[in-house]
């Protein structure tokens, strides 16, 4: 196993650092920019920014925040929230997003897919995908923030995006993004033992071994958290502790 | 006169992120994107995320490969990150054969999907790595085994002469070329830009060649 990346998530509305439960519920956090330096600092190995309203209202504010945010903070930062094109994937890597991260367009326009991955790589492409489960062992990919169902299961789905060309999966569940009770470890499980593309697991981290079970059982190669940062309930210096003390292989970091 | 950094901007990078990181250290790059460019630059950096084939054809039909050669010839200092690292090769297998700038000997294949032990192995390789530096130069003052890196790419420099090779890094149990030199010109298969501190030191080491 390669060294697991720690992934501060920041759900952003307007220009407020948003969290609610299951996608629903939303109270303001802060200033996504303190976070994000103070996460920068700690020792965060990449950073998500996802605004939760853009598909909603067809617009993406955040690229501002990524050139000011990128001023300051020297590693990757994904977007996500809205993109549906290649002319807005560029103005997202223009403003110094490393990636970004797509799902509804996606799910839209699946040769959308193909025309990032051609145009810019592989590597900056990461497939959002929002599963509910509906039974055993059976999970449906969802659009609008776990809004609107799609019909399509989600194994199929993973499939296809790796044909496409997606470089990685930011894979959300529904059912347990923002209750802090631990991810779904079956669906990050299936997902990633079936996926060649690695797999950020994203959605319950309340605890430091919450990210332990999504790792040594669930087999993620990086871990989203938001409330459990965001609320300090605990810090990235105390999860990469825990984690070495538990065998997972993390950067080191002073 | 301070001396001058220019970036290559060929259309292909996500160059933004490499200006700031230089503007950080209080470096203030130039973008060049004509060849007459070049002939004022002390420090070059030739940035790159993206295919191979892409990034060759475009420095071509920019016209900037003999003002680059011109600069590595005259020994200037030479920088070449990810793609741009990659383009320093004498060719590479992504999707075809195509055919690099041929400074360092040696070629550009596909990280292996399964490791030495025969197990599966996620491409593309993201994340942080530590470097295994095997030559002592002024690029890695205060750099060491314990710095760790950002890497994400799906191919990899083999280099001929092990001369070439600077550090190393291991994705799970494959060696990976994580950076590569010859005189003044070095490529780097991270994102400096994007390793955090020790990333940036790096980037300074560079202007201080």
């Amino acid at each position: 196993m390669s060294n697991i990346r720690l992934i501060p998530r920041l759900d952003i509305k307007g220009e407020y650092l948003i969290k609610g439960i299951r996608f629903e519920g939303l109270r303001k956090v802060g200033d996504p920019f303190e976070f994000a330096e103070k996460y920068y600092h700690d020792g965060a190995d990449e950073i998500i920014y996802m605004d939760t309203v853009a598909t909603l209202y067809g617009r993406n504010s955040l690229f501002d925040m990524v050139k000011k945010t990128t001023k300051n903070i020297f590693i990757p930062i994904t977007v996500g929230g809205g993109i549906k094109n290649l002319s807005d994937v560029e103005i997202a890597l223009r403003s110094g997003a490393e990636k970004v991260a797509i799902n509804t367009a996606a799910i839209k326009k699946r040769e959308l897919i193909n025309d990032i991955a051609k145009t810019f790589g592989s590597q900056c492409l990461v497939i959002s995908i929002e599963a509910k489960k509906i039974s055993s062992n059976k999970w449906e990919v969802y659009v609008e923030n776990g809004r609107q169902k799609t019909g399509i299961d989600i194994m199929d789905w993973v499939k296809q995006i790796e044909n496409e060309g997606a470089g990685e999966i930011l894979l959300t569940s529904v059912d347990n993004e923002g209750t802090c009770d631990g991810y779904d470890i079956d669906l990050i499980k299936n997902v990633s033992d079936s996926s060649g593309i690695p797999v950020i697991a994203s959605g319950g981290m309340g605890t430091n071994n919450h990210g332990v079970q999504a790792i040594k059982e669930g087999n993620a190669d990086a871990i989203a958290m938001a409330n459990i940062l965001h609320y300090s309930k605990s810090n990235l210096q105390e999860i990469r502790k825990h984690f070495i003390q538990q065998d997972i292989k993390v950067r080191e970091y002073a | 006169m301070p001396n001058k950094i220019g970036i290559i901007d060929y259309g292909i990078s996500n160059i933004h992120n490499v200006i700031q990181a230089f503007n950080y250290i209080g470096a203030n790059p130039i973008l060049i994107s004509c060849k007459k460019d070049i002939l004022s630059i002390d420090y070059l950096v030739l940035p790159g995320v993206g295919a191979f084939e892409k990034g060759i054809k475009s420095l071509r039909e920019k016209n900037l490969i003999e003002s680059i050669y011109n600069h590595i010839n005259a020994d200037n200092p030479f920088l070449g990150i990810c793609l741009g690292m990659q383009l320093l090769m004498t060719k590479s297998f992504e999707f075809g054969e195509h055919t690099g700038l041929d400074i360092i000997s040696g070629y550009v294949k596909k990280i292996p999907n399964i490791d030495k032990d025969g197990n599966k192995q996620k491409i593309p390789h993201i994340g942080w790595n530590n470097l295994h530096t095997t030559q002592n130069i002024k690029l890695l003052k205060d750099i060491d085994s314990h710095d760790y890196m950002y890497f994400v790419h799906s191919y990899s420099v083999i280099c001929e002469k092990v001369d070439n090779i600077i550090a190393s890094t291991s994705y799970n149990n494959i060696n990976i070329t994580a950076m590569i030199g010859s005189n003044n010109c070095y490529g780097c298969q991270f994102h400096p830009e994007k390793s955090g501190s020790k990333g940036l030191k790096i980037l300074e080491n560079f202007i201080n060649l």
